[in-house]
């Protein structure tokens, strides 16, 4: 990108964080940029799977899904759309404070984002916990009582699989942004080099885009 | 573009430091390295390993089928042992066999590149592929797998054994080869030598990058697939088991999906190296290299639409079987214009038949057999009848199995003295050659015929009349077995000789034959650049051997 001044000869003015197989910067940062977007298709093609056979499954017993998307808590739901979005908004301000080398402001924002992040787990905990009481379960392990309409465990096989896929991803992002942040406070990124910060925050939101289409297919059938 | 003899600012005489072989030396330098060399070569190691085991059990079943009945083991055991070779040979051998250890191996020095794009993840995938590998194995001590390798429910969410550890292990192997794709495409797009146009790649690096899209549009769906089979086997959820309200046939189209895909993970690297091979070998430049471009893209592409052509006696409607047959032939046709194009490019060369070659040859003729026997199962009327019987058994043997060994073992001998700096007997290796395609075919053709006249595939016991083509089959089988192992034994006798020999012994033109063999940790002494195409023979060709210097 912009930044790359170093050239093939950089033996004398080595960058601190140019890899050894790289030309210069900009080749590096050109490079896991591509790297990460090739990543972003795999996740979408795997969480692709669950939503063809979330469609596949809802098409074939439509009353069921119906029946069973209401024991979800759409207000805790919609809190947590709007949390994921936020969390977006803040994880781009890092990065633009990253480009921009305002160290504080990139830490603070950083910190946002993981505050998010952990209020997102946090309520999704709490729907978890309230499922559990329920017996509502994936497959085998349904036990909830007092259903009209048969076959409503297939619903939170799904439910189960993809916002706990989802909620594993968001781990992984917070892990990822702990790291961002333990790198931020040594002083690693500034206007020349702020990679790590972009892929991450590419990630990040990826992960907030699947859960957009999560919660309407989960909290808001009709 | 003109002219130019070498490629490199420098020669090939005294290096900093040794060939990468040597430097830095020790067993953990190698399980830490990041060197793309290496990890090719550790690759090639555990494949080859991987090969003999999953070998030995195709061997258990030629020897089960000697007579018509039991020969030396029971109907459940059978089971396992096919299971297990299908198994072994497609996650563990085929599918890794050329990208991860040629082409980790070669991308890179055609680029003129000092390694691919991310060398850490490169050796994750490596560790990826162990982890799997020894998965795969345990399952062994579960009472092993007795579903197939395509692991279609509802038979494979309610048999017991190791199916889960087994799944786990093919999600598993299937993020290594993710890596490996996204290391290769990144490579390929950002660390070409400086003047190296997308053009003037060597048309291997275009058969990684088509194989490398496919890697990473197909796998993460066998990895869903092959989580919620293990989802249904732990929990029960529904999505595949027709008991629950859910749809077996819906897994054999995920499974398709991506495992149809799959087999183009394993032909086009075997395409990619054929487009290296027979230039160097006719001395003549490739003919039609865009067309041998973009139709390992095309393919790669065209992949995605055919997946159901394995499905049309599975109960699927008529009119998508019509589509998914008329795809099925259209994909022939970009797979055709690579063979009329590698023959045209022999065609008034100077062909060699060196061992390289005559491997290429064989693979043609082997790829070709297997490309239109496929136009048979294309069919929905002849498929109905040929539908898992021994005719398709043949048929993918020819395609997968057959044209990848040929195309890996062209390769092999091809970059062998690349790799360690040392020729192997040229006589034994062409005898090998001879042997391998002669037991392939005698071990197939056979199966051809059977399936034609009804042998159903994967069942322990047959009718006696098939007993004659069964043990032909059999002796075929040894056959290959026998010109395997001599050319294993051939290739690693090499070591004996001294390195260092070999720069260039096929007069090759691409940049890895511009830095010496082997090649240094660092791949060439400052940043090569290529000043003629990769295939320019119209300067006077350097004769076998005039390349070698002493020391």
């Amino acid at each position: 990108m912009s930044q790359a001044t170093t050239t093939v000869h950089a033996e004398h003015d080595h960058p601190q964080f140019l890899q050894h197989h790289f030309n210069d910067m900009g080749q590096q940062f050109d490079a896991t940029k591509i790297g990460m977007w090739l990543f972003l298709v795999t996740e979408v093609l795997l969480f692709g799977g669950l939503f063809v056979g979330y469609g596949i499954m809802r098409a074939k017993h439509p009353e069921a899904f119906m029946a069973a998307h209401h024991q979800l808590n759409r207000t805790m739901g919609s809190i947590n759309t709007i949390v994921l979005l936020v969390s977006s908004f803040t994880m781009v301000m890092g990065v633009w404070a990253a480009q921009t080398s305002r160290k504080k402001l990139l830490i603070l924002f950083l910190v946002l984002t993981l505050l998010c992040a952990c209020t997102f787990l946090g309520i999704k905990f709490f729907e978890y916990q309230h499922k559990f009481e329920e017996g509502l379960l994936p497959g085998s392990f349904y036990t909830h009582q007092g259903d009209t309409v048969p076959g409503q465990f297939m619903f939170f096989s799904f439910y189960f699989m993809m916002t706990g896929l989802h909620g594993i991803h968001v781990l992984c992002g917070m892990g990822a942004i702990t790291w961002l942040l333990r790198r931020a406070i040594r002083g690693d990124f500034n206007a020349s080099y702020y990679g790590p910060v972009d892929l991450v925050g590419l990630y990040w939101h990826l992960v907030d885009m699947i859960w957009i289409y999560l919660f309407p297919l989960m909290y808001l059938i009709s | 573009m003109a002219d130019g003899h070498t490629l490199t600012a420098t020669g090939t005489t005294a290096l900093a430091h040794g060939d990468y072989l040597d430097d830095p030396k020790g067993l953990m330098s190698w399980l830490t390295t990041v060197d793309h060399k290496r990890i090719g070569i550790m690759y090639l190691w555990s494949i080859t390993f991987f090969m003999i085991v999953g070998g030995l059990f195709a061997m258990l079943i030629r020897i089960e089928h000697l007579t018509p009945t039991r020969t030396i083991m029971d109907a459940e055991m059978y089971n396992r042992v096919f299971t297990l070779h299908g198994a072994i040979m497609v996650f563990l051998v085929i599918i890794p066999a050329i990208p991860a250890s040629l082409g980790n191996f070669a991308l890179p020095l055609l680029l003129g590149a000092k390694d691919v794009a991310f060398p850490r993840i490169n050796l994750m995938s490596l560790y990826l592929y162990w982890t799997g590998a020894l998965m795969a194995l345990g399952t062994l001590f579960m009472g092993g797998v007795d579903t197939g390798w395509t692991f279609y429910t509802p038979y494979s969410t309610t048999t017991g054994g190791g199916v889960t550890l087994m799944v786990f292990a093919a999600f598993v192997l299937g993020f290594s080869s993710i890596f490996t794709g996204v290391n290769f495409i990144a490579t390929v797009h950002k660390l070409r030598a400086p003047g190296m146009g997308w053009f003037e790649m060597p048309l291997f690096c275009w058969g990684m990058y088509s194989t490398a899209l496919i890697q990473i549009l197909a796998t993460p769906v066998l990895g869903i697939t092959l989580l919620l089979l293990a989802m249904e086997r732990l929990f029960h959820i529904g999505i595949f088991d027709p008991q629950l309200g859910g749809d077996p046939v819906l897994f054999q189209h995920f499974f398709w999906f991506y495992s149809h895909p799959a087999v183009y993970i394993m032909i086009l690297p075997a395409m990619a190296v054929m487009s290296e091979v027979i230039p160097v070998f006719s001395k003549k430049t490739i003919f039609g290299y865009k067309a041998i471009a973009f139709s390992s893209v095309a393919i790669a592409l065209l992949g995605f639409l055919v997946w159901a052509h394995h499905m049309f006696v599975a109960g699927m409607s008529i009119y998508a079987g019509a589509i998914f047959s008329f795809l099925t032939f259209f994909i022939a046709i970009p797979s055709a214009i690579k063979v009329f194009n590698w023959i045209a490019t022999m065609w008034e060369g100077s062909i060699e038949l060196r061992s390289p070659m005559l491997y290429a040859i064989a693979f043609l003729l082997v790829f070709t057999i297997g490309g239109l026997t496929g136009l048979f199962l294309a069919s929905l009327s002849t498929d109905v009848h040929l539908h898992d019987t021994y005719f398709v058994v043949a048929h993918f043997h020819y395609v997968m199995a057959g044209s990848n060994l040929l195309a890996l073992l062209a390769g092999l001998h091809y970059w062998w003295p690349k790799m360690f700096g040392r020729l192997y007997n040229e006589s034994l290796a062409r005898i090998g050659c001879v042997l391998v395609f002669l037991g392939f075919n005698a071990t197939f053709i056979p199966q051809f015929i059977m399936g034609s006249r009804g042998m159903p595939r994967r069942y322990y016991n047959y009718l006696p009349q098939f007993q004659a083509l069964h043990v032909a089959s059999t002796i075929g089988a040894m056959l290959l077995a026998v010109g395997l192992f001599l050319t294993l034994a051939n290739l690693l006798a090499s070591f004996r000789r001294p390195k260092g020999m070999v720069d260039n012994p096929w007069g090759g033109k691409t940049l890895e034959w511009a830095t010496s063999s082997p090649p240094p940790t660092e791949n060439f002494e400052g940043q090569p650049v290529p000043l003629h195409g990769p295939y320019d023979y119209r300067a006077v060709p350097a004769p076998i051997g005039s390349e070698v210097h002493t020391g």
